[in-house]
Formats: structure tokens, sequence, C-alpha cells
């Protein structure tokens, strides 16, 4: 099959986690563009045969953290309180940012991408190691750490829909 | 037995266990509720997530993903800095039809907006010497002018509130038929565009809503009101953009 036939099956889940990951839908097709970009230029790294799916998060992964490291010193826009800026609700962007969304907002990313890989994404944990080279033991403690911290979070706001759930 | 271990519940929760673990780790949860608890409410985050985000995988996919997908996002951005020799209508077609839109025609005409008004944007604002047609020194004629080669009562809404004054505005043709153009600077020489065009009367059923596109670096917020079609493309941030969207769109609403 064609490469770009490929590509094109991966774009959803791709934006979802994209989505997850970065809180903005804006954002988040950007760095879905950056990252079908990068695996067009570098599609000879990827072994014909070998999962697309896990090697397409690796190079999401590793856009996403190269434009971490060039926007550590830029301003950080608060795209959360942009997204409640607009009229009413009419600002379609809102549609999504959810109260499950905050709180993973508040993770720090290394947690955060652990958590939707194996939460969202349902990688095992030596796939998700793998992208994100990273021991196995690291995986195991960042999620536990994640979940926990989430926990916590949730109990924090017993008003929020997501205790209905849990409970 | 093997005592149970943080990892095991994780894995429980996470589907990858083998049956007979399984079996054994039920067995502990049954006798110790805190673990219970948590085991449940990591569960509900991983249900959570799903509920929150799958949604997500049935969205239509924006033209610039699946230009990306075809590898072809170079052109295409080659394309936009092209614009400038080329015609709007001849232009916009060739990219829909270069990145294989396969949506409905209706959501390809809407999708088109946000690039059609970033062109004109990129075409006109780095213009020193005429940027406009009829400066704002003749707003009145201006308005007039193109409200009535638009078939529309249309305004220039006023920024000035926000540091923005009108430079004035020009007539382009469009896949519609004509398109206003109208022109803002502050005192930053920072420039924003209003494209209007005349869109199919069906579409007031869907009311006016904000959508957000970035086009080679142009920011573009869109909406559909009534009839016409709004973008408001500038080199600004999103928040002081979306702030003169809101303007205009209650400025040309109330009128």
């Amino acid at each position: 099959m064609r490469f770009d036939h490929q590509l094109l099956e991966h774009i959803p889940r791709l934006r979802r986690y994209a989505r997850a990951l970065t809180g903005d839908a804006v954002r988040a097709d950007d760095l879905v563009q950056d990252t079908l970009e990068r695996a067009w230029r570098k599609q000879r790294l990827w072994q014909r045969g070998s999962n697309l799916r896990a090697w397409l998060f690796t190079v999401m992964h590793n856009v996403h953290a190269n434009q971490q490291r060039a926007a550590a010193h830029g301003e950080e826009v608060d795209y959360m309180a942009l997204n409640l800026a607009g009229p009413d609700s009419s600002v379609e962007e809102s549609v999504g940012v959810r109260d499950l969304l905050r709180g993973i907002a508040q993770l720090p990313l290394e947690m955060r991408e652990v958590l939707l890989l194996v939460g969202l994404e349902q990688f095992s944990y030596k796939e998700a190691a793998k992208m994100l080279n990273i021991p196995l033991g690291t995986v195991m403690s960042r999620l536990s750490r994640a979940r926990e911290r989430l926990r916590a979070w949730q109990e924090a706001r017993p008003g929020s829909a997501m205790l209905k759930v849990v409970r | 037995m093997k005592p149970i271990e943080d990892s095991d519940l994780h894995a429980y929760v996470d589907g990858v266990m083998e049956p007979a673990r399984r079996i054994e780790v039920e067995a502990w949860l049954a006798r110790h509720p805190a673990d219970a608890a948590r085991v449940s409410a990591w569960a509900g985050q991983n249900r959570l997530l799903h509920e929150q985000l799958d949604g997500v995988l049935n969205e239509a996919v924006p033209p610039r993903l699946l230009a990306a997908a075809a590898g072809t996002s170079s052109l295409w951005r080659q394309l936009g800095r092209m614009a400038a020799g080329l015609s709007m209508v001849g232009l916009a077609g060739l990219i829909g039809y270069g990145v294989g839109v396969r949506s409905t025609p209706k959501i390809v005409t809407v999708a088109a907006l946000p690039r059609a008004a970033a062109i004109a944007h990129a075409v006109y604002v780095p213009e020193q010497r005429h940027p406009v047609e009829v400066t704002a020194s003749e707003t009145a004629h201006l308005v007039k002018w193109l409200s009535k080669r638009l078939d529309r009562k249309l305004q220039a809404p006023d920024f000035t509130a926000v540091g923005f004054e009108l430079l004035g505005g020009r007539l382009l043709s469009g896949e519609n038929g004509p398109v206003a153009l109208l022109m803002y600077q502050d005192d930053g020489g920072r420039r924003v565009t209003l494209y209007v065009r005349r869109e199919g009367d069906d579409r007031a059923v869907f009311g006016p809503s904000f959508s957000y596109a970035v086009e080679d670096g142009v920011g573009v917020f869109y909406w559909l009101d009534g009839a016409s079609g709004y973008a408001l493309s500038g080199n600004l941030d999103k928040k002081t953009l979306l702030g003169l969207a809101i303007l205009a769109y209650r400025q040309l609403a109330d009128g």
C-alpha cells in the first residue's frame, strides 16, 4: 500500500492523541501536520512491515518534545482561558475542552504522555517505553503517578461529572 | 501466589494480564477495598478519556492534514506564496483539487473561505502604496459601492476601540461572485483584513459560529451569518484576532 494512503488511515488517532496532549484543537492539528511532514522526510527510517502507528506516535513525540524545548523560553499562551473567551459557546473549539482534559492539563507532560499512550491509545507498556525512549520501569512509575494525581484532582472536585462515573 | 503489586493493578485496569493472574488480582481486590477504589478510579479515567475524546475520530480531517499526508504540504505552501501572481478563484480551486478534498461540496466551499481570505490577506497586506482601492477618507462611498456590488448591506466595523483604524477597501472576485476586502491598521503598522463574500442562502440554518484556521501562517477567524461569509485575517495572536472578530460580528449583526 502506498505510504500516503497508509498515513491517511492514522490521522484520526493522531489527532485524538494530539488534542488530549495539547488541550487545543488548532495546536493539536498543527502538531499532526508537523508530524506528517516529518514522517515524509524520515520515511526511510520506518521499516516496512513494522507497526506504522507506533512509529508515527514516536515521530509525534519527538516533534512535540522539540517544540516544547524551543518554546521553553517563549511565552506560553493560556489556550484554555482563550477557549472560554468566545461569545457564548459559539467558538467551536470549546467543544472537547471538558473536565478531564483540565485535569490532564495539570499533569507534567511526561506523565500525561504515558497516561494517554496507555489509557487512551492502548499501547502496551513496552511499546510506550520504546516510543518515549525510557525504561519500562519508568513507564510504570509515571503511569502510577499520573493516575494517582488525576484521582486526587478528581476527588478535589466533588461536583465534577467524572466522580459519578468513578464511584 | 506472588504478592500483588501496583504494576499488577495497572495491568488489570489496562486488560493486559494472564487470566490466572487476573483471578488472583480479583480475589485480592475483594479483600482490599482501598485498592479496589483505586482500580475503579483508574478504570473510570480510561473510560472518561474515551468518552471525551473519541469524538475527534469522527471529525472531518482538515484539508491541510490531507495535504500533509499526501506529502504535498510544501507544494501547498509554495502555492500560497505564489498567490500574488494568480487569480484567487483559480488558485483556491487548484488547491482544493490538489489535496483531494473528499467532503461534500458544501463543506469544501466553507473550508475554502479561510483559505481564500488568507490568500487575499497575504496578497494585499504588504502593499505600501496601494493597499486599498478606496481609502477610509471616503468611507461612505466605499461602503455604498461595496454594498451595491455584493448586493447586500455592508458595513465597515469600527475597531478603533482596540487600536485599529480603517485604511479602506477593495473589490475582489471570488468563486461566488464579488468579494469585499476591508483593511485595518494599528499604530504599530499591523494590518488585519475583513473578507466578505456571498454564500448560498441555505446556510442561514446553521446560524453564526466562529471557526479558526491558520493558513500559511495567517490566522483566520471566519463565520457565516445569513447569506454572507466573513473572514477576519491577520498575523496577530489568536486572542487579539478573536477579540476583533467578535467586535466585527456584533457590529455586523446589529446592522
